[in-house]
């Protein structure tokens, strides 16, 4: 029955936005984080999506058509991080530089937006499903 | 007078492929963010056109060790991939406001079949009952 399917594929979904906020709001918390040396600076994390087949017909009615989301791992970006001439910051090195991450903020808050809408559509496809499953079991009473 | 055996007509098929496609949808718009996955449909009249022979594809088993084979056929047929309008640079195919609209179309009919149900189901109880 895919009705009942809707709620594991939507779930998984939201799972997978709701990571990807959170990767998004370390990388905006991180986004002024400064260090001593490139390698030791933030690096923005990034989370890779793929679909998830057929995971949902252990039930025995496998249909192709339930395919969810699972989070693949989470990236590194691997942009350089950018170089500060800061001399007087205590985490500055011989030459005189900090290095801040790589975050690039408005790249963050695109992701945060498209993340934030990806979720409200699968809340509101639970909810349709819900009532449409909530009038079936209804189904002929009187009135 | 004879109640027909198929009293509900089309719309008890109606309901499992809505059902279905609900959940052809649903897994679109749960991959809007997914790269490479190609946004899927069914068909809804080729569907019903189909219907005689939804569950008549089994395997045929001339020896006892043979598997019968599952039938696979779910109701409305191969689900077709769509056609995107704008097609996005990671491959993906799925646009969220056309899924939605059809999400919602879909719904609505899923609503009318089922309507159409229960008002069968009250007409024979209201013909039972003689009130």
């Amino acid at each position: 029955m895919s009705l009942f399917q809707i709620f594991d594929v939507s779930g998984s979904a939201m799972t997978a936005q709701s990571l990807r906020l959170n990767t998004t709001a370390s990388n905006l918390a991180n986004a002024e984080s400064v260090a001593g040396n490139p390698r030791a600076a933030y690096k923005a994390r990034h989370p890779i999506f793929a679909s998830l087949m057929n995971e949902f017909g252990a039930t025995g009615d496998e249909d192709e058509s339930a395919v969810g989301v699972r989070v693949l791992g989470i990236v590194e970006s691997s942009a350089p991080a950018l170089v500060r001439y800061q001399p007087d910051h205590p985490m500055a090195d011989a030459k005189g530089n900090v290095y801040v991450s790589n975050v690039n903020s408005i790249e963050e808050m695109t992701n945060m937006i498209a993340a934030s809408r990806s979720f409200q559509s699968n809340v509101e496809i639970i909810n349709t499903s819900r009532d449409l499953l909530l009038k079936t079991i209804t189904m002929g009473a009187r009135g | 007078m004879r109640v027909s055996p198929d009293i509900f007509g089309n719309h008890e098929l109606g309901l499992m492929v809505r059902a279905r496609r609900a959940g052809v949808l649903a897994a679109n718009l749960a991959n809007a963010d997914t790269p490479n996955y190609k946004a899927r449909d069914l068909d809804f009249s080729s569907a019903l056109e189909a219907s005689g022979a939804i569950s008549d594809l089994t395997l045929a088993t001339t020896n006892s060790a043979h598997l019968g084979g599952a039938d696979r056929a779910q109701p409305g047929g191969d689900l077709k991939y769509r056609i995107p309008f704008q097609p996005s640079l990671d491959g993906n195919t799925v646009e969220t406001p056309i899924e939605m609209a059809a999400f919602s179309e879909n719904a609505v009919r899923y609503q009318a079949s089922l309507m159409f149900i229960n008002r069968t189901i009250n007409a024979i109880e209201t013909a039972l009952t003689g009130q």
